[in-house]
């Protein structure tokens, strides 16, 4: 690893060195590394580019890292990653990508990860994104994950994407059976002219299945974010989806939220507020001795903490 | 410490006077002495929460000087004068979504304090510490709880100039003792000066020197011996009746 890939592993996945348990290091399409242990394997996808990964059933306490590195200008690739966790397990999956791009072409990635969660798993699933790079090459990022969730499974998303991806889309699909429970975590800041589109679809199948699909984001400067979030209701369920953006500069931010119950228990929620930051909260910081600017900062580091 | 000479202010209004402004606070003078609890008071309306306004720097006085430490701080922006040594008290509390008590708290010190010090302020103010120190500064918080974090994080900025605007506003109750108590305590254990805008006869109490400010004017300026008697005893303002 060379001293950007070395940056770039800390940003997505706070990680310095090789991490402990199992991982598998994707550096510029290829691997670069990867541990598997007693009760998580990783296996080569053969028929495309990508990896499946098993958790056995009953695993506990163990994580995984699967940190993928772009740092050559102009790569382009499309990878899929399948999860097949089994049944009672509890794993922590940390994945993320960084791009640095000091080149003049497109580097992109296209991640398609796709969740097989058994009956009663608990899964934390943690995604950063990043990209750096003063090159005048786009680092594009269109993540998806589509999940699968059985009967009581518990599926926590943490996805932050805060820094340089110049354009994303990120699609995310879920299927909850009953008793499963979907808690979605969203955080985004653009800048610049970049753009970023989320695009949320869950299907609450079963009874007693709930999900929260939460999204914070800050647009700065000229950028501009759609937030499509559609939750539906098909048993006796619960749904509660909310987005909540900060405006600055001469950003624009959508948010089309969708519900729709086609069963008689189902409950569904929707909450979107969009706009600037309110003056009387810089005021309040002023007069602890803020500047203008620190205040403003400090308010931005709060909400998408 | 503090002096305010020949301040007013007003907003533009169409129904207001000649030059379309309508007057909010009228010349109004007053000196607060270095370690002096003063409270200003007067019907609601009466151009109070302005004056704090005008002397933390949110508003700008259309005319008159304001002086603190002898210096000139009329041109002074809200930052400057937070780092001159002036706190201010928010009547209704600014909610923050993410930032958290402690967040506030650490802001307000300056410094990096522990979570046994942030905690400390707190306790002061008659919150649990261990139930709100991470808690978010956001609407999860009821009036009277974000209330009193307020006070906390004045407390916590150890101003020369504390400005208090009607602390006891949107207390309930129960909590309201609790409260009396708090600016009794900062009372006793005086630092620096203290400004408080209050209705309360408890808080009325406790002042060295009281203001009474009517329709923009400062009508009575003097010791709590002279300006409390007086103040009890005139008839509550009524609406009488004809048949």
């Amino acid at each position: 690893m060379d001293e950007i890939q070395r940056t770039l592993l800390e940003q997505v996945a706070e990680l310095h060195e090789v991490p402990q348990g199992a991982y598998n290091l994707r550096i510029n399409g290829q691997g670069a590394g990867r541990n598997t242990t007693e009760h998580i394997n990783i296996v080569t996808k053969e028929d495309k580019q990508g990896i499946d990964i098993y958790v056995e059933p009953g695993t506990r306490n163990e994580s995984m890292h699967i940190p993928v590195l772009l740092s050559q200008t102009g790569l382009s690739e499309l990878v899929y990653n399948d999860f097949h966790i089994g049944e009672d397990a509890e794993v922590t999956i940390v994945a993320g990508c960084g791009i640095h791009n000091g080149g003049k072409d497109a580097s992109r990635h296209d991640g398609i990860h796709t969740f097989y969660i058994g009956k009663n798993a608990r899964v934390k699933y943690v995604e950063k994104h990043y990209g750096s790079g003063d090159g005048s090459g786009e680092r594009i990022m269109n993540p998806q994950t589509i999940i699968s969730m059985e009967a009581g499974s518990y599926f926590e998303m943490d996805t932050v994407q805060i820094k340089g991806v110049d354009s994303t889309e990120r699609i995310t699909r879920a299927e909850l059976a009953e008793g499963a429970r979907l808690v979605i975590k969203e955080k985004i800041m653009t800048h610049g002219r970049q753009t970023a589109k989320t695009d949320f679809v869950v299907n609450l199948n079963g009874d007693g299945s709930g999900a929260d699909v939460v999204s914070r984001s800050v647009a700065r400067d000229d950028s501009v974010q759609t937030f499509l979030s559609t939750i539906n209701g098909n048993a006796a369920c619960s749904g509660h989806t909310e987005c909540d953006a900060i405006l600055m500069d001469r950003g624009s931010v959508s948010a089309i939220p969708a519900l729709t119950a086609n069963h008689l228990e189902a409950s569904l929620i929707h909450e979107a507020a969009i706009g600037k930051i309110a003056g009387e909260q810089i005021t309040k910081l002023m007069t602890l001795g803020l500047t203008e600017e620190e205040a403003e900062r400090q308010i931005i580091n709060g909400f998408l903490k | 410490m503090l002096e305010l000479k020949n301040i007013s202010f007003s907003v533009p209004e169409e129904s207001g006077r000649e030059d379309g402004t309508k007057e909010i606070i009228q010349d109004i003078s007053f000196t607060v002495d270095t370690g002096k609890f003063v409270v200003i008071t007067g019907p609601n309306g009466g151009g109070k929460s302005t004056l704090a306004k005008i002397i933390a720097g949110i508003e700008k006085p259309v005319s008159g000087r304001i002086f603190f430490d002898g210096k000139d701080i009329t041109d002074l922006s809200i930052t400057e004068r937070a780092k001159a040594g002036i706190g201010f008290a928010f009547q209704q509390p600014v909610r923050f979504k993410g930032i958290t008590v402690k967040d506030l708290i650490r802001l307000a010190t300056g410094e990096n304090i522990t979570t046994a010090g942030a905690c400390g302020y707190l306790s002061e103010v008659g919150l649990c510490a261990r139930d709100y120190i991470n808690r978010e500064v956001n609407a999860s918080l009821s009036g009277g709880e974000l209330k009193r974090i307020e006070i906390a994080t004045v407390m916590a900025k150890k101003s020369r100039l504390s400005v208090f605007d009607e602390p006891e506003a949107g207390i309930d109750l129960w909590s309201f003792g609790n409260l009396i108590r708090v600016f009794e305590k900062m009372h006793d254990e005086i630092s620096g000066s203290i400004l408080i805008i209050s209705h309360q006869e408890r808080i009325l109490n406790i002042a060295d020197q009281i203001l009474v400010i009517a329709d923009g004017k400062l009508v009575q300026n003097g010791s709590r011996e002279e300006i409390l008697p007086v103040l009890l005893d005139a008839p509550a303002a009524s609406c009488k009746f004809y048949s």
